[in-house]
C-alpha cells in the first residue's frame, strides 16, 4: 500500500472514531440530525464530483436520490433484500439510470442541461402514481429492522440510522477522495476548465462526463436510500424540487470545487430549520415566519455565496490568510 | 478638431500591445495606419473607441476624452468605429443594419436623409434592402458596415481593415469610396491595414506602426517612395 | 371526435400560457445568456398582485394591468440591482458555468419566501373575469370554457403587440441587435445595458401575463407556477431558445402534446411527458425544431 493512501486511510479511520465516540456524547435529536448530515454529504459530494470536476449541472439530483430511494425500498419490501444490499442496488440501479442520461447530458450545455435536469425533477416522483407496485402518494414502508442485538439494549434506532449514515459516507469519501487526486481525477478536472485541452491530451472529455454524471448518480442514488432509510418511507413528497435544489445550494455553499467543504455544506442544510426555529421563536412564532424563513435563509445563502465567495470559502479564507501574511 | 494621442499604452494581459504611442490625426484627413499582423493597430482602435481600456496616456478628439466612457457615448460623441471582420449584424436585414446606426439620434427623418446619402454611395445595398446581412457577399457586408457607421454623421470615422478576405476588384472600390466620403464630406477618418499599398494610395498620411510603436510617419506619398518603407512593409 | 376536438383547444389555450412563460424565458436567454429560473418567482410576485388589486376591487382587467406593471418593474429591478452586480463578481473558477443559473434559483428562492411572509403560505383563488364552465353545444358540454376563449384572444393580442415591438419600433431594433451582437450594438450607439434592462422589464411583464392566466383554473401559493416555468422552459427549446417565434411554436406544441396525453394516456404521465420531450428534441434537433437561420430573427 503506498504510503499516501496508508496516511489517508488512517485519517478516515480516525475521524470515524471520532464520529463514534461523538455519537455516544449528544441526545438522540442530535444523532438524528448526524444521520442526516451524512445523508446530505453524499448527496453534495456527488454535486461537486459532477459540477466542480467535470462543469456539469444538475437541478435533478432529487429525481436520481428518488430512484435510490425506492430501489432499496422495493428491493427490501418486495424481495426481502437486506438492507445493505439494498444500498448497493440503489446505487447501481441510479448509477445506470444516470449513466443514460449522462450520455444525454454530455451533449448539453449548462442552460439546457440545468433545464432538463430541473424537468426530470420536477417529472419524475409522478411516476409514483402511475405504478401501482411503487404505492402512490402514500410511498412504501422501508424499515431496515433493530439495530443488533449484540450493540446493547441501550442502543437506539436513530443511533443505528446514524452508525449507517456515517459509515456510508466515510467509505464514498474515502474512495471519492483517492479517485480525484488519481490522474484519472486530475484529468476530469480539466474538463470543467478547459475542454479543449482534455481532448488534445488524448482523453475524450465526452466520455469522461458520461462516467462522471454515472459516478454521481451512484453517489445521489445511495444518499436517497439512506434517506429513505432516515425517514422510514419512499414517496413523491420524500423528493420534491426543494430538494433538488437544496443539495445544489449546499454545494455552492461549501464551494463546488473541492470536497473539503461538503461537511460545511451539509451542517449547513441541516441546520438552517433550526436556525430558523429559534429565530421565529424570538420574533413571535406565526405560521408565516416559520414557513417561509428556511426557504428565505436558504435562498439569501445561495445568492451571497455565488456573489461573494464563488469558488467556496476555503478559497476567500486562503486569500484572506495570504493577505494577512504579506502585509507582515 | 484633430484626433490627440498622447503616450498611450495598452496592454493586452501581459502583452503590451501599444507602446508609449503619440500622434496626431488632422481634421478632414484620411490618416492611414500601416503594419505587421500584431503590430497593434486594431487595439489603437478599440481603445479609440472604449471597447478596450487603455493603460495609460492619452486620447482625445476635441474636447472629448476618447478614454473615458463606453463605446456608445464615443458614439454619440461623433467618434464612429467600423470594427474589424465586417462588423454587420448577420440576424437582422440590411435596412436594419443601416437604420441600427442612426437609431440614437432619435429623428426618423434625419436618418431617412442620411439613408439617402449612403445608398447613393453604395447603390448595391439600396437593392438589397429587405434581404438578411448574412445573405450578401463579403464586399457588400463591408459596404453595410462602413455604411452604417456613416448613418450615425461620424466626424472621425475608424476604419479597421476594410479590405480584409475581399477580392482585389472590390478592395480598390471600397477604398475609392472612402477617399470619395472624405473628398466630399467633413468626415475624418483614420484607417488601419494590412493591405499597406492600397491604403498609402489613398491616404493622406501614413503611420507604420511596429510592435507598438510608431517606426515611421509621413506624407502617404512619401512613405510610398521611400525605399526602405517600400522593402519592409510595400513587399517590392 | 368530440374528444380530439376538446384536445385540441384545450391543447391551444395550455399552449398559448405556455408560449407566453418560454417568451418571457427567449428574451431574457437572448440577452443575457442565462436561463431566468426566478421568472417563476416574478411571475407568482405578479399574480399576488393581481389577486390583491383584483380582491378589492372586483375588476380582473385592472388586476392584470397592475400584474403586467408590477412584472415589468421587477424585471427591470432584478436585471439592474442583480445581473450587473452578479457579472462584475464571478469571473473565474468552476463556478462561473453554473453562477447564472444557482443565482437565478437563489433570487427564485428569495421572491417566494417574501410572497409567503406577504401573502402567507395557504392557496388563494383568482377569480375569472368569465365563466371557467364548458361551453355547451346542443346537448354536448365541451371542457372548453369561455375563459378559454379569452386567454387564446388575450395571448394573440399580446403578441401582436411583440411583434409589433419588435418589428416596427427603434427600441424593437435595439432589442434584437444587442441580443445578437452586443458589440457592434455599441458601436452603433445603443445604450446596450439600458436596453438588456428594458429587454427584462418586457419578459418580467410577459411571465406576469402567463401567471395570471393561468392561475383562476387552479390556485395561487407561492410556488403554484413552478410547473409553469418548466413547461416554458421545455417550449423555449423546443424552439431552440433563441426565437420568439420558436418559443410561440414550441408552447402551442407542447400545449397540444401534454393535453393529448392527458386525455388519452393518463393524467399523471403530464410531467414526466415534457421530459421526455424534451429529452427527444434535445437528442434529435438539440437546435430546437424551429433552427437554421431564419428562426433567430423574430
Amino acid at each position: 500500500m503506498p504510503k499516501k493512501l496508508k496516511v489517508r486511510l488512517s485519517l478516515f479511520i480516525l475521524l470515524g472514531w471520532v464520529l463514534l465516540l461523538l455519537g455516544d456524547r449528544v441526545d438522540e435529536l442530535r444523532v438524528y440530525q448526524g444521520a442526516s448530515i451524512a445523508v446530505y454529504a453524499i448527496a453534495i459530494g456527488s454535486i461537486v464530483l459532477l459540477t466542480g470536476y467535470s462543469g456539469q449541472i444538475s437541478l435533478g439530483h432529487g429525481a436520481l436520490m428518488a430512484v435510490g430511494g425506492y430501489v432499496a425500498a422495493l428491493a427490501s419490501f418486495e424481495f426481502g433484500v437486506p438492507f445493505w444490499a439494498g444500498f448497493i442496488l440503489a446505487a447501481l440501479f441510479s448509477g445506470m439510470f444516470g449513466g443514460l442520461l449522462g450520455i444525454a447530458a454530455a451533449r448539453l450545455s449548462g442552460p439546457y442541461l440545468a433545464g432538463t435536469t430541473l424537468a426530470l425533477a420536477v417529472g419524475l416522483p409522478s411516476l409514483a402514481n402511475q405504478f401501482s407496485i411503487l404505492g402512490g402518494e402514500q410511498g412504501l414502508y422501508f424499515d431496515i429492522g433493530m439495530p443488533p442485538a449484540i450493540l446493547g439494549e441501550s442502543f437506539t434506532q436513530y443511533k443505528w440510522f446514524y452508525w449507517i449514515a456515517s459509515l456510508a459516507a466515510l467509505i464514498v469519501f474515502f474512495l471519492l477522495s483517492n479517485l480525484l487526486s488519481s490522474r484519472y481525477g486530475r484529468t476530469w478536472r480539466g474538463i470543467g476548465s478547459n475542454e479543449t485541452a482534455v481532448a488534445l491530451s488524448g482523453s475524450n472529455p465526452q466520455r469522461l462526463k458520461i462516467v462522471a454524471f454515472t459516478l454521481s448518480s451512484a453517489l445521489a442514488g445511495l444518499s436517497g436510500a439512506l434517506l429513505v432509510m432516515t425517514i422510514s418511507t419512499a414517496s413523491p413528497s420524500a423528493f420534491p424540487l426543494a430538494l433538488s435544489l437544496s443539495v445544489v445550494t449546499g454545494a455552492v455553499i461549501a464551494g463546488v470545487s473541492s470536497l473539503k467543504g461538503v461537511i460545511l455544506g451539509s451542517v449547513i442544510l441541516v441546520a438552517i430549520p433550526e436556525v430558523a426555529d429559534a429565530i421565529s421563536h424570538r420574533v413571535g412564532d406565526t405560521l408565516r415566519i416559520s414557513s417561509t424563513l428556511p426557504g428565505l435563509i436558504i435562498s439569501v445563502l445561495l445568492v451571497l455565496a455565488v456573489l461573494f465567495t464563488p469558488n467556496g470559502p476555503g478559497e476567500n479564507l486562503r486569500h484572506l490568510l495570504h493577505k494577512g501574511k504579506s502585509h507582515k | 478638431m484633430s484626433l490627440i494621442i498622447r503616450n498611450l499604452t495598452v496592454d493586452h494581459g501581459a502583452i503590451r500591445a501599444i507602446n508609449n504611442l503619440s500622434f496626431i490625426v488632422e481634421k478632414r484627413r484620411l490618416t492611414a495606419v500601416i503594419g505587421a499582423n500584431g503590430a497593434g493597430k486594431s487595439t489603437l482602435l478599440r481603445t479609440l473607441s472604449g471597447l478596450n481600456p487603455a493603460t495609460s496616456g492619452k486620447a482625445s478628439w476635441g474636447d472629448h476624452n476618447l478614454l473615458k466612457g463606453k463605446a456608445e457615448k464615443h458614439v454619440r460623441n461623433g467618434v464612429s468605429h467600423v470594427s474589424e471582420g465586417k462588423s454587420v449584424i448577420p440576424e437582422l436585414t440590411v435596412e436594419e443594419n443601416l437604420d441600427l446606426g442612426a437609431l440614437w439620434r432619435g429623428s426618423r427623418k434625419e436618418s431617412e436623409a442620411t439613408k439617402k446619402y449612403v445608398l447613393e454611395l453604395f447603390p448595391r445595398l439600396g437593392e438589397r434592402l429587405k434581404q438578411r446581412a448574412d445573405t450578401l457577399s463579403g464586399g457588400e457586408r463591408q459596404m453595410l458596415a462602413i455604411g452604417r457607421s456613416l448613418m450615425a454623421k461620424p466626424d472621425l470615422l475608424l476604419l479597421d481593415e476594410p479590405s480584409l478576405g475581399l477580392a482585389p476588384l472590390v478592395v480598390e472600390q471600397i477604398f475609392q469610396t472612402i477617399r470619395d466620403v472624405v473628398n466630399s464630406s467633413s468626415v475624418t477618418v483614420l484607417l488601419v491595414e494590412q493591405n499597406a499599398m492600397g491604403a498609402l494610395k489613398i491616404a493622406d498620411i501614413g503611420v507604420v506602426l511596429n510592435l507598438g510603436k510608431i517606426a515611421a510617419i509621413g506624407p502617404a506619398a512619401d512613405l510610398i517612395a521611400d525605399p526602405a518603407i517600400r522593402a519592409a512593409y510595400l513587399g517590392f | 371526435m368530440l374528444k380530439l376536438l376538446n384536445t385540441i383547444l384545450i391543447g391551444l389555450s395550455t399552449g398559448a400560457i405556455y408560449s407566453l412563460m418560454s417568451i418571457s424565458l427567449v428574451l431574457v436567454w437572448r440577452s443575457t445568456r442565462v436561463v431566468n429560473f426566478a421568472q417563476a418567482g416574478q411571475a407568482v410576485f405578479s399574480t399576488y398582485i393581481a389577486y390583491e388589486v383584483s380582491l378589492r376591487t372586483g375588476n380582473f382587467w385592472l388586476a392584470l394591468l397592475c400584474a403586467v406593471l408590477s412584472g415589468a418593474l421587477l424585471g427591470a429591478f432584478i436585471d439592474f440591482f442583480f445581473m450587473r452586480m452578479l457579472f462584475k463578481h464571478v469571473t473565474s473558477g468552476p463556478i462561473r458555468a453554473i453562477a447564472p443559473v444557482v443565482a437565478t434559483l437563489g433570487l427564485l428562492g428569495i421572491i417566494r419566501s417574501a410572497v409567503g411572509y406577504i401573502w402567507g403560505v395557504e392557496v388563494k383563488p383568482l377569480e375569472p373575469p368569465v365563466s371557467t364552465d364548458g361551453i355547451r353545444i346542443g346537448s354536448e358540454v365541451l371542457p372548453f370554457s369561455t375563459y378559454d376563449a379569452l386567454i387564446l384572444l388575450i395571448v394573440f393580442v399580446v403578441l401582436m403587440i411583440l411583434t409589433f415591438i419588435f418589428q416596427r419600433t427603434s427600441l424593437g431594433l435595439s432589442l434584437k441587435a444587442s441580443a445578437f451582437s452586443p458589440e457592434i450594438s455599441r458601436l452603433s450607439g445603443v445604450r446596450v445595458d439600458l436596453t438588456r434592462t428594458v429587454g427584462w422589464a418586457i419578459a418580467g411583464a410577459c411571465g406576469a401575463i402567463a401567471g395570471v392566466l393561468a392561475t383562476p383554473t387552479s390556485l395561487l401559493s407561492p410556488n403554484s407556477l413552478d410547473i409553469l416555468l418548466v413547461f416554458g422552459f421545455v417550449a423555449a427549446v423546443i424552439g431552440g431558445l433563441e426565437s420568439m417565434l420558436g418559443a410561440v411554436v414550441g408552447g402551442i406544441l407542447l400545449g397540444l402534446g401534454v393535453t393529448f396525453i392527458a386525455n388519452y394516456v393518463g393524467s399523471t404521465l403530464v410531467f414526466l411527458s415534457a421530459f421526455v420531450f424534451l429529452i427527444i428534441v434535445l437528442l434529435v434537433k438539440p437546435a430546437g425544431i424551429i433552427s437554421g437561420k431564419r428562426s433567430r430573427n423574430a
